[in-house]
């Protein structure tokens, strides 16, 4: 589905604030896994997740997705293959337009014609797509009265209905309260297995990342350090995670610790 | 006189709509208004001096305006210059354009020249005075408000809607931000210099500094139309805005009327145009705040209610 090949990507090159923040990676994921990814704030997995979407260029190296060399084609174009949903709740949805003209324009990628797609048959089926996250009465109301929470379900049902073949979830859950992140999880695993969608999914809540998918991916200085899948993958705590973290680095994330907690 | 108000109005709320769709619809601060309102004039009144039907002096209007918008859009989209000083550098450049469309003078009459507005008296022939103009910009404006309210509700338009809210959306559903700002930017200014193009036919003349102002003018327009009434709906925000823009024309036009007794001039309307968009500003921010004040006032009162009510329990 996905494959890296030795990519590099070094912010502000030639300058005192030069960074690298991804490092020669190689990493490829088939069609269907389900990967968690974490790391410490400043391990790359947000820079590795523009970096598959393009929303920059790459320093060096390929990205084949789908099959398809994609590693100088714009976002918007590998935007057909991959969802993507961020932390904030705020970019996924437009806040001044109803929720039924969000749903329209979600509905199909791709540039829109001079058609009036909304009508009373798609109204009735946006109704059935958002009984579950409770929305079914709202189709006229402004996205900008919505909760955080509720943004992200939707945000969430936009982007499954726009059908990609992978999508990459970037700490989700992470702006909502312990209630509403759980129902967004919910949310997520159903539509991943329904739809059989491959995913990638950061987190900093170990336990999350232990429960989700077949497959864990540990990120440290802009190099994947730990990969875990199958059996292996079955048997993770949280424990064991955090030792295996500080075992491949040797040494003391007193810091750190903190941000990998449960 | 009052038919004229309304005549202006109505060729002025044809620009407004153009603004409307830049700085509203799509966010972006488009400064091209204030040469492509010229350009339309320009190009309608040249077409019609050199034998070009009425018709088709407005359809290159149009076409000017939507030429003038392509060009901001894409100096925005290439050289990733932001909107404002992308639209600044096409109304400067457009300042020589026009004087060339005007074969370098600085302004052309259609004095004796057959018009819109001259062939509107013929058309409506049973009318008298003023109202021929009335009813024909009556029905040209219909028609714009009709297709922009039937635009904004297509795929294509909703996806240019959600771009001013939201561009890394329209990103994310796979369509090309750049393409859309075209499209945005060339409608609005398109309107812009229809609007352009009727007024010189009005006023029968055109002049390379017709357009000075323009932007903050449509903008106040806008902001008296955001007094009258609140809408996410595209057919009442037209609507607005054109109620806006008639009463924007009908304070001029007393102003101009009755501001002389105070000492006004002419000369003084860009600033009173100016003050006029400070104000509302002003307004809309208080409004808010007293709003929130008596929200204030009702939790309060709330709150006391269920104090009182736990202290009759006890």
């Amino acid at each position: 589905m996905l494959k890296l090949k030795e990519i590099s990507k070094v912010f502000y090159p030639g300058t005192v604030n030069e960074k690298m923040a991804i490092d020669d990676l190689n990493f490829s994921i088939k069609k269907g896994e389900v990967v968690s990814v974490v790391g410490s704030n400043g391990s790359g997995k947000t820079t590795l997740f523009n970096l598959i979407s393009g929303t920059f260029p790459l320093t060096s190296g390929q990205i084949i997705l789908d099959g398809k060399q994609v590693t100088n084609i714009p976002e918007y174009k590998r935007a057909f293959t991959i969802g993507r949903i961020f932390q904030d709740p705020t970019l996924g949805t437009a806040a001044n337009m109803s929720i039924e003209d969000n749903l329209i324009t979600a509905s199909k990628k791709g540039m829109k014609g001079l058609r009036i797609s909304l009508n009373n048959e798609r109204r009735e089926e946006f109704k059935t797509l958002l009984l579950p996250i409770g929305l079914q009465d709202r189709l006229k109301d402004n996205v900008g009265l919505l909760s955080g929470g509720q943004r992200q379900a939707l945000t969430l049902l936009m982007t499954v209905m726009s059908k990609p073949k992978m999508i990459l979830l970037d700490e989700h859950t992470a702006a909502l309260d312990p209630r509403n992140a759980q129902i967004v999880m919910e949310l997520t695993r159903k539509y991943i297995t329904e739809n059989k969608l491959t995913a990638m999914m950061v987190t900093h809540n170990m336990k999350a990342a232990i429960e989700f998918g077949n497959r864990l991916i540990m990120m440290d200085e802009g190099q994947i350090i730990l990969d875990l899948s199958g059996k292996e993958k079955k048997s993770l705590t949280v424990e064991k995670l955090v030792a295996l973290f500080k075992d491949i680095k040797k040494k003391e994330f007193a810091s750190d610790e903190g941000l990998l907690n449960a | 006189m009052i038919e004229g108000i309304f005549v202006d109005g109505m060729i002025f709320s044809i620009m407004v709509i153009g603004i409307l769709i830049s700085f509203r619809i799509l966010d972006f601060a488009d400064l091209t208004c204030d040469g492509s309102f010229a350009t339309g004039a320009a190009v309608a009144v040249m077409c019609i001096v050199n034998g070009g039907s009425i018709f088709l002096s407005l359809i290159l209007a149009f076409l000017a305006g939507v030429a003038a918008g392509a060009v901001t859009a894409v100096i925005h989209n290439r050289f990733k210059i932001p909107g404002l000083l992308a639209g600044i550098l096409t109304m400067t450049m457009l300042y020589s354009i026009n004087l060339r469309i005007l074969g370098n003078k600085a302004n052309v009459n259609l004095l004796g020249v057959k018009n819109f507005y001259s062939e509107a008296s013929v058309s409506f022939g049973s009318l008298n005075g003023p109202w021929p103009a009335f009813f024909s910009t009556l029905i040209i404006l219909l028609i714009v408000k009709i297709l922009i309210d039937v635009f904004f509700r297509t795929d294509l338009g909703l996806a240019i809607g959600a771009l001013g809210s939201n561009e890394q959306m329209i990103i994310s559903y796979g369509m090309n931000p750049s393409t859309l700002k075209i499209i945005g930017i060339g409608l609005s200014n398109g309107l812009i210099a229809l609007s352009g193009g009727l007024f010189s036919q009005y006023q029968g003349f055109a002049d390379a500094n017709l357009g000075t102002g323009m932007v903050v003018q449509g903008l106040a327009a806008i902001m008296i139309g955001e007094f009258l009434f609140s809408s996410n709906r595209i057919s009442l925000i037209t609507l607005r805005v054109i109620l806006g823009g008639i009463i924007y024309k009908a304070l001029m036009f007393y102003g101009r009327k009755y501001g002389s007794n105070i000492g006004l001039t002419a000369n003084d309307f860009k600033l009173l145009t100016g003050i006029l968009v400070i104000v509302s500003l002003a307004i809309a921010k208080s409004r808010d705040a007293v709003s929130s004040n008596g929200a204030k006032r009702k939790a309060m009162a709330r709150s006391k209610v269920r104090k009182e009510q736990e202290v009759s329990e006890c």
